[in-house]
């Protein structure tokens, strides 16, 4: 993002920006920049904390009166961490019925998906909204193309105009985030790295998702193998295999 | 967090990648527009975050994934998707406030109070997994749009 900075300053329009990666910031150094210190995916820091946010915001407005450059500021504000009490229990937060022995994947993931479906509505009605939109799918549908793609590299598409690689990846976003703002709706603060956690390391869909990996690698389909190589599974929770680029 | 001694190998290596490729990028040099007071300015905001409203596609990946997406400035933060092609960043600050990543509400009490002066009638979007050389014909085209709309500051957010 640093390089856009300059491409927009050098077209004559200044800018300012905020930087997660301090390293990269440092390699590009755009004309000006807030290094702060959130993890990944939250620039602002703290969702739902307007006075927070608007902290970050005016720090990284500011830099736009500075009057020499280029400028890389460090932003001092931690975001407060969640209390580890709190986030302590949240290795299984949701009683999932275990799968019984020889149940299959598909199974356990539906059976997930139902159980989920009133944190789901619940959270749907507290914020107005939900992000699990992508695909236009319903939960069960996207459940069900991956779990049938799965089993069946050649299972159709949902969608006309939507290329298979694009199909899983819309699918597949859908329903992590089905699951996330799910379990977030439900009692107890917890930080967000331990409910991607449980994502990846406690649901049958994470398990899921590891299987789709694989199958996509078998797919004749080379955007499909870029898909399950790269796009997927975070790097957090598994390395890219090799050979694939 | 966000340092890369702070994070895991594998997205270490990965942010590590990227930085052998800038010094290929003709990024020398160190542009520099100055412009009035804050006060003064008229504010657009540029996203990385692949973010977009329902109504419009998706981000592709390859070379459709420089297009940018255009959010108009009376968008309601409720209506902004993402569909970043990267699993490596959280999303759910995301879900549950969209101006954790892109903050219109905030920029809206700004220019309200006045400390900043006006907001601009379009703001921006892309993918940022992008490469940069793809994306330095996007901001030619995006900056022209800026100008237009009377823009003198940009706040790029990241995700």
């Amino acid at each position: 993002m640093g390089a856009l900075g300059k491409w927009l300053e050098a077209e004559g329009i200044a800018t300012t920006q905020i930087s997660l990666v301090r390293e990269h910031s440092e390699a590009i150094m755009p004309p000006r920049a807030l290094w702060v210190p959130f993890i990944m995916g939250r620039p602002l820091g703290v969702p739902g904390d307007a006075a927070f946010q608007r902290r970050v915001v005016t720090a990284a407005l500011k830099l736009l009166e500075a009057p020499l450059g280029p400028v890389l500021e460090d932003y001092p504000e931690d975001a407060p961490a969640v209390a580890a009490e709190e986030s302590e229990g949240f290795a299984c937060p949701v009683s999932f019925s275990r799968p019984v022995t020889g149940e299959g994947l598909a199974a356990a993931v539906a059976k997930e998906v139902a159980e989920l479906a009133p944190w789901y509505a619940l959270s749907r009605e507290r914020h107005g909204r939900t992000t699990a939109t992508l695909s236009g799918l319903a939960p069960a549908a996207a459940a069900k193309f991956i779990t049938d793609f799965i089993a069946d590299q050649s299972t159709p598409g949902y969608r006309d105009g939507v290329d298979p690689a694009l199909a899983l990846r819309l699918a597949t976003q859908d329903l992590k985030a089905y699951y996330l703002e799910a379990v977030a709706a439900q009692p107890g603060a917890r930080a967000a790295l331990d409910a991607n956690r449980w994502f990846w390391h406690e649901t049958a869909a994470g398990r899921a998702y590891l299987a789709l990996r694989e199958a996509c690698l078998k797919s004749g389909d080379e955007t499909v193998r870029r898909f399950g190589a790269r796009s997927l599974i975070p790097l957090a929770v598994a390395p890219r295999p090799s050979g694939i680029t | 967090m966000a340092r890369l001694a702070d994070l895991g190998q594998w997205e270490r290596e990965l942010l590590l990648d990227m930085l052998k490729e800038v010094p290929g990028f003709g990024l020398e040099g160190s542009p520099w527009v100055a412009g009035p007071p804050l006060a003064r300015r008229r504010v657009a905001i540029v996203t990385t975050a692949g973010l977009h409203r329902a109504s419009d596609p998706p981000y592709a990946d390859g070379a459709a994934a420089n297009d940018y997406r255009v959010i108009p400035g009376d968008v309601r933060a409720d209506e902004l998707l993402m569909s970043h092609l990267s699993s490596n960043f959280d999303r759910t600050g995301f879900q549950q406030d969209a101006n954790v990543v892109f903050p219109i509400d905030r920029l809206r009490e700004l220019a309200a109070e006045g400390v900043v002066g006006s907001l601009a009638e379009f703001h921006y979007a892309v993918m940022g997994a992008a490469r940069v050389p793809g994306s330095k014909p996007t901001a030619a085209r995006m900056a022209g749009m800026l100008r237009r709309d009377k823009v003198d500051a940009v706040l790029l957010t990241p995700v």
